[in-house]
């Protein structure tokens, strides 16, 4: 079984690099790395407590009491107006649902590519995936007028035969929003379950009860791993299509649209890039702040990390600015004088500003930052950098929906639209995912640690010569 | 469900040759701008108020508005357009019906035109949004419930009783006086008859001073929308027919 696979970094020869700088080299014993998360997880530190306190406070003010206002008074305490019908709040929804394709793709296309530096953050990601379509559902769930009555787009039997209508792209997003919110969720549980068996063998009290309850009584035998490895596997490659059509589904509520600047056929696959472009940026800022806060995670999560992230990102970047340009070459050679007018109004008109920070954000910032191996290994920098293409990528979705809409085919009804209600419950919104992460990372074991000691037991180093090459053991 | 054979799905009949039933033709030589039509469809509609700061924002609701633009350029050589009432434009392939998801905007088979269904609408707003005319207007706050506006207590009085009062978080649009149209049926209907054309019109038609809309039957040959269409070649036109929405107003181009 056992035969040497492509090796685990490419060094340089004239580097010479310490392997034991990787992960993967530099194995610790699995007690040991059990002990470490377990003791990450509980380690709690007054800091903590108070950042927790602070952003459940402005949970309940910005999405509690602010919801209920929206609710009880109407839509007419946010912004939006005519011809600006939706506005900050499905620029959230789409921004959450981009960052919920990191997860996906990280720990589903890497695995399934074999991408060994995967290893130690796929769970982080996977949680990232989870908790932004939360925030994404939030913010659809915002954006209606009439939300206590949102059941009514689910297809359920009724006396009055009322059915609803699959013509609809919001029904199509409906669909493809909930099986990937199934599909994710399902694939976050898998690889969890060791985890969770191996923190109720190390646990007491509530927690022990709590990890019972949520490892199905898995003990570790041969057919249990055989079993859960099918099934990820089959998750692995099932969820790789859902990923790719969710996004392009919500890029077909505006490409189906008779609006300029939205009926583009480039749009499925431009939105499908810039999803990843701030999920990958997303990534980067988690690992980092978990890197810098967490017990012990300055083993797992390394510079070589960052530098895979590094990469990714970068090389997203210029497939985003690649689509983004496609998406001027439609105009421009349509010659249609309304998308010429949406495209003058974005770049020329009073908010062109935001188009100018959108792309020194989404370009600029990693095409400087990310070329250099040194910097990707720096993570403070990197998360700088995925935090400048977080507000890009906003910016971008902000552009595409309240400010392209401005420009009607109606030019009585152009008008400016302006966020009121919508900048509380933005903030309330990315609080409330803050505070999902945190709880998390208290409560599940945010390290793979079978996956990482499965990496570790595979990396050997092979003495050719006087040289030691890094090979990797194929374990299936 | 039953399947409709004499759809045009099934026929060789094409969508254009369909023709209508209700149409309008709006004459923008004579319109005078004097708002009479937007007051009158408010008034017949329960067409709420907005108030002024609304008003301001763009959040009026009036189901038919009269628009007017103008050229940027020094106070004498300022070039006006003519005035347009803008009102749904009851399009046949009517780009805010398919993308409603639960089917609160939807085609009337029976009167070929767009209406609204106000208790299925939850308020996804993708119909406005894919308006090209832009004449859906939205309920952004209860504008209708006197306990929320105490100064409406009087004005509640004179609702129109045929029309529904619609309440926050839905949309609502023109429907050509759907409960005028029903009406003359009825009446039509119980006398053993067809409708007449000019037999009724609708609000915005009556109140019209300089009688530039008028509201017809748009399958007779002989009635006046289509006389006036027929009288008119070269001035009648119809707005962003290019998307081939198919809409049942027809204009008269104004300052040709």
């Amino acid at each position: 079984m056992t035969s040497i696979a492509k090796p685990f970094a490419r060094p340089h020869a004239e580097e010479h690099e310490d392997p034991r700088e990787h992960l993967m080299h530099d194995p610790l014993p699995r007690g040991q790395m059990n002990e470490m998360v377990m003791e990450a997880m509980h380690a709690t530190s007054w800091k903590f407590w108070a950042v927790t306190t602070f952003l459940t406070l402005l949970v309940i003010y910005c999405v509690g009491y602010e919801w209920y206002v929206l609710i009880m008074q109407g839509q007419g305490v946010a912004g939006v107006t005519r011809p600006d019908y939706w506005g900050v709040f499905l620029v959230n929804t789409v921004f959450w649902i981009g960052i919920s394709h990191a997860g996906t793709f990280i720990s589903a296309i890497l695995r399934v590519l074999k991408v060994e530096s995967r290893r130690p953050f796929t769970r982080a990601a996977e949680l990232m995936t989870t908790f932004g379509l939360i925030q994404a559902g939030f913010s659809i769930f915002m954006h209606m007028g009439r939300v206590w009555l949102s059941y009514w787009m689910l297809p359920i039997p009724n006396e009055r035969r009322l059915w609803p209508d699959f013509h609809s792209p919001l029904m199509w997003d409906l669909l493809a929003i909930t099986t990937y919110v199934l599909c994710s969720t399902m694939y976050l549980f898998l690889p969890l379950i060791p985890d969770l068996a191996m923190a109720r063998d190390r646990s007491t009290g509530w927690r022990k009860i709590f990890y019972r309850a949520l490892a199905l009584g898995f003990r570790g035998t041969e057919g249990e791993w055989k079993n859960l490895t099918t099934a990820m596997n089959i998750f692995a490659f099932a969820i790789i299509p859902v990923m790719f059509s969710v996004h392009t589904i919500v890029s077909w509520d505006f490409a189906m649209a008779t609006r300029p600047g939205w009926s583009s056929t480039v749009f499925g696959p431009y939105f499908v890039v810039g999803a990843l472009h701030s999920g990958m940026a997303a990534v980067a800022i988690v690992l980092f702040i978990l890197r810098s806060t967490m017990k012990h995670y300055k083993y797992f999560i390394r510079p070589e990390h960052f530098n895979t992230i590094g990469m990714l990102m970068l090389m997203v970047s210029m497939a985003w600015a690649y689509f983004y340009f496609n998406d001027y070459l439609v105009p421009w050679y349509g010659g249609d004088k309304w998308d010429k007018l949406v495209q003058e109004y974005t770049e020329k008109g009073p908010l062109a500003y935001l188009w100018f920070t959108m792309l020194i954000c989404n370009i600029a910032v990693p095409w400087l930052l990310l070329w250099n191996k040194k910097w990707r290994q720096t993570p403070w920098l990197l998360a700088i950098a995925g935090l400048l293409i977080n507000v890009g990528m906003w910016l971008e979705r902000y552009l595409i929906i309240p400010v392209g809409v401005t420009i009607t085919r109606n030019p009585f009804t152009w008008r400016q639209y302006y966020p009121r209600i919508e900048i509380p419950m933005t903030v309330g919104v990315f609080a409330f995912f803050l505070l999902l992460y945190m709880l998390a990372s208290r409560l599940i074991p945010l390290i793979p640690v079978w996956e990482v000691q499965e990496g570790q037991e595979s990396h050997t180093l092979r003495k050719i010569g006087k040289a030691s090459v890094p090979a990797i053991s194929e374990l299936e | 469900m039953t399947t409709d054979l004499k759809s045009p799905g099934f026929t060789n009949q094409s969508e254009e040759e369909l023709g209508g039933r209700w149409g309008m033709v709006i004459d923008q030589d004579l319109c005078t701008g004097c708002q009479a039509c937007v007051a009158a469809c408010s008034m017949e509609n329960n067409v709420p108020f907005v108030g002024e700061d609304d008003a301001g924002y763009g959040r009026a609701m009036h189901w038919i508005r009269i628009e007017r633009l103008w050229e940027e350029a020094e106070y004498p050589e300022v070039k006006m357009t003519p005035f347009q009432p803008m009102l749904c434009q009851q399009c046949h392939n009517a780009p805010c019906e398919p993308v409603c998801p639960v089917y609160a905007s939807v085609h009337s088979a029976s009167e070929d035109i767009n209406l609204q269904v106000y208790n299925r609408c939850v308020g996804t707003r993708y119909c406005g949004n894919n308006c090209p005319y832009q004449v859906r207007s939205f309920n952004w706050y209860d504008y209708s419930d006197a306990r929320i506006r105490p100064e409406l207590t009087t004005l509640q009085n004179q609702f129109n009783p045929d029309v529904t009062v619609r309440r926050r978080g839905v949309m609502e649009k023109c429907t050509f006086c759907i409960q005028r149209i029903h009406r003359a049926e009825d009446k039509a209907k119980s006398e053993g008859r067809d409708i007449i054309d000019g037999e009724f019109t609708t609000a915005c038609a009556q109140a019209c001073p300089a009688n530039a809309i008028t509201f017809g039957r748009l399958d007779n040959p002989e009635s006046k929308i289509n006389q006036l269409t027929a009288a008119h070649p070269s001035r009648a036109d119809q707005v962003h027919a290019e998307l081939g929405t198919l809409p049942r107003i027809t204009y008269l181009a104004g300052g040709v």
